[in-house]
């Protein structure tokens, strides 16, 4: 891997109407790499990446994708990026064929009609071809984008929240299709609500209110947050769950199953509020390991906080 | 392929919209149904020279020189006497309902006049409240009156002349000496019809792809503003050849509308027009967030182009103001152009205002059209 990233962007700011949506973030992600970019809805996300493919100005920063300035080279970086928007944005009164046929026109691929041959065959689309994309379920639908996003060979995909909506199997698809691409040396930016989806990010990248917040692999962003993590067991967690809310130390209470998960960054103090209420409730009590849901709710709390 | 312009793109743009435009079978069932539509509906009903309107007779005195007035007037086709023989006082009531358009008054001592040779007189009232309604009628009507009288009194070879001539009137109409309004009417609609559905279909280009989402893909993509606008303009310079075709024809065909100009002059001219109306259309749709905006603001358009351009009234009756607002719609010049050309056999020098005039419109507005247009999302 050579040594300059795909994606190198500093202090980007935009804001819309007086808001700032983007708020001074910074973003490496290194090539050949697949970067989770996480967050609450409304965070700056979807803004974000735009920036980056030339799609908005930033009012302020600078930076580089693909070795190519944003602010003076976007038209260039256009040819070079696949961007998969949100919401489906091909044409659904065109086929699956003549929405290809478009979009290879317009990247002027030559010749055109194997182009779109070789990427139906690639992503089993042949079958459907004279379908009209209008017709087609969620899954066949993000087939469909992410085909069309990589039939020009992009160095660089950005793909927001390209899963949503989407069934299990379907996703477990889209996502071997990713690594299988990031492995012949595709960079990958890609937004997601998902835990298990940022799970299988090599870094994950986390932004709130339009900051950035946390940056690393999933191990270090667990890590970096200090956040220590208790499991109560027994018949009476709706109790015990009661009894905990509001006691030193205790950040965040939830139920799964029959066990209830306390999290708190004051470990100490967590750890007495517990097992007092263990005691009290009759709950077995055993530490555990931070999920990375903790971590975000537990992000999310923090940052609407210094917004406040 | 340059950075600002490719064929390979704008012919990727083109075949995109055509296959579109095909699949979307109201709206193509609209832009071929709706001009056919109003050229029947239009060129049949609308009509400034109105016939047969309803007329009262007050004629205290029958005699043969008011039978004879009344046969020549009913013979003109303008009056139809639907009330003869009522009171002055009946007449006024049926005048101010509305009921009839005219009322004809044959004094008791016309009749007297007429053989006397001093100067006998007709009382004509007329509803003019809608003042082309009466135009028609009241210009015919002297000279009928005159020719009838003459008739009446072959023999009385002096009285005649004399009572005819107190009634003389000369009316000249050039260009339409029978007054057949669909002559005016046809080569304008033709210019309504385009303007219609012109203007309203490109002013939806831009804002159904951002409605439906598809905005944002296109302009990650490279293509460019100018290939972009070509790509939404072009198809509906072929749809609007198609109207063109349909309407020329039927004018000729089904209205015999004389034609007496250059074709080619003619043709030249519709195409500058329908450029000038595809650009104002996709400016609109620069300027609007939604279609529905889109249709909004070209309806706020449309209805004062409609009424000030010369098309439903005379444009060189309207005051000053209303003229100079007027020159600002393209609609205005074709108008000038069209009935020139297709009526007068004008040439290029007696159209070349309203030819500029449309070439600077497509100009003008082309440059907004692309310096408006978003090239981000901003």
């Amino acid at each position: 891997m050579s040594a300059a990233p795909a994606i190198d962007v500093r202090g980007l700011v935009k804001s819309f109407g007086g808001r700032r949506v983007v708020d001074d973030v910074s973003l490496t992600v290194a090539k050949g790499e697949i970067s989770g970019f996480l967050g609450p809805n409304g965070s700056g996300k979807t803004t974000t990446i735009r920036l980056m493919c030339g799609l908005l100005t930033p009012d302020a920063g600078e930076g580089q994708v693909l070795g190519m300035d944003i602010r003076q080279q976007g038209h260039l970086i256009k040819r070079e990026v696949g961007y998969m928007t949100q919401r489906f944005s091909f044409y659904e009164d065109l086929t699956i064929e003549e929405n290809l046929a478009f979009v290879a026109g317009l990247y002027g691929l030559s010749p055109a009609r194997q182009h779109v041959r070789d990427t139906l065959a690639d992503l089993g689309l042949t079958a459907r071809r004279q379908q009209l994309a209008g017709s087609l379920s969620g899954g066949w639908k993000q087939r469909l984008a992410l085909a069309a996003c990589i039939m020009h060979k992009p160095r660089l995909l950005l793909l927001d929240e390209p899963t949503a909506g989407v069934d299990p199997k379907a996703r477990r698809e889209f996502w071997d299709e990713i690594h299988a691409r990031a492995h012949d040396g595709l960079t990958v930016l890609v937004s997601t609500h998902y835990m298990d989806e940022a799970e299988r990010c090599h870094r994950i990248n986390y932004i709130a209110y339009g900051k950035l917040v946390a940056a690393g692999t999933v191990a270090q962003v667990v890590k970096g947050a200090g956040l220590t993590t208790l499991v109560l067991e027994g018949p009476q967690t709706p109790a015990a769950a009661r009894a905990l809310r509001g006691m030193p130390g205790v950040d965040q209470i939830a139920p799964f199953g029959n066990t209830l998960h306390v999290v708190g960054r004051d470990g100490a103090a967590l750890d007495r509020s517990a097992r007092q209420v263990a005691q009290q409730t009759g709950c077995a009590l055993r530490p555990s390991e931070t999920s990375l849901e903790d971590v975000f709710i537990h992000f999310m709390g923090e940052a609407r906080d210094n917004m406040a | 392929m340059t950075r600002w312009f490719s064929l390979t793109r704008l012919l990727t743009l083109l075949r995109k919209e055509m296959i579109q435009m095909r699949r979307d079978r109201i709206t193509f069932a609209m832009m071929l149904g709706v001009p056919l539509m109003q050229l029947m509906l239009f060129g049949f009903a609308i009509n400034t020279d109105p016939k047969g309107l309803p007329s009262a007779l007050v004629a205290p005195t029958q005699d043969r020189f008011s039978r004879a007035i009344v046969s020549a007037l009913e013979l003109t086709g303008y009056y139809r006497f639907t009330s003869a023989g009522v009171s002055a006082a009946e007449a006024e009531a049926l005048l101010a309902r509305g009921d009839v358009s005219f009322v004809v008054t044959v004094p008791s001592d016309f009749g007297r006049r007429v053989l006397r040779g001093d100067a006998p007189t007709l009382l004509i009232e007329a509803d003019a409240t809608d003042p082309s309604v009466a135009s028609g009628a009241i210009s015919t009507l002297s000279t009928v009156a005159a020719q009838a009288l003459q008739r009446e009194l072959g023999t009385q070879a002096e009285a005649a002349a004399q009572a005819a001539q107190s009634l003389q009137v000369v009316v000249h109409r050039r260009y339409n000496p029978e007054g057949i309004t669909q002559y005016n009417i046809v080569p304008g609609l033709l210019g309504v019809i385009l303007q219609l559905t012109m203007v309203m279909m490109t002013a939806m280009a831009l804002t159904r792809e951002i409605e439906r989402g598809t905005m944002e893909n296109l302009l990650s993509m490279p293509a460019t503003p100018l290939e972009i606008m070509l790509g939404k303009l072009l198809p509906y310079v072929a749809v609007s050849a198609v109207q063109v075709l349909v309407v020329l024809g039927a004018a000729q065909v089904v209205f015999g509308v004389p034609f007496v100009g250059s074709l080619h002059l003619l043709l030249g001219g519709i195409l500058l027009f329908v450029l000038a109306l595809l650009v104002l259309g996709y400016l609109i749709s620069t300027v609007a967030r939604t279609q529905m905006q889109a249709m909004q603001l070209t309806f706020f358009f449309f209805l004062p182009s409609l009424l000030i351009s010369g098309f439903m009234f005379p444009y060189r009756g309207m005051p000053g103001w209303a003229q100079i607002l007027g020159e600002v719609f393209p609609l205005t010049h074709f108008l000038r152009f069209i009935r020139a050309v297709m009526l007068k056999g004008a040439g290029i020098e007696a159209v070349s205002g309203s030819l500029l005039a449309l070439v600077l419109t497509v100009l003008v507005l082309s440059l907004i059209a692309l310096l408006r247009f978003r090239r981000t999302l901003d």
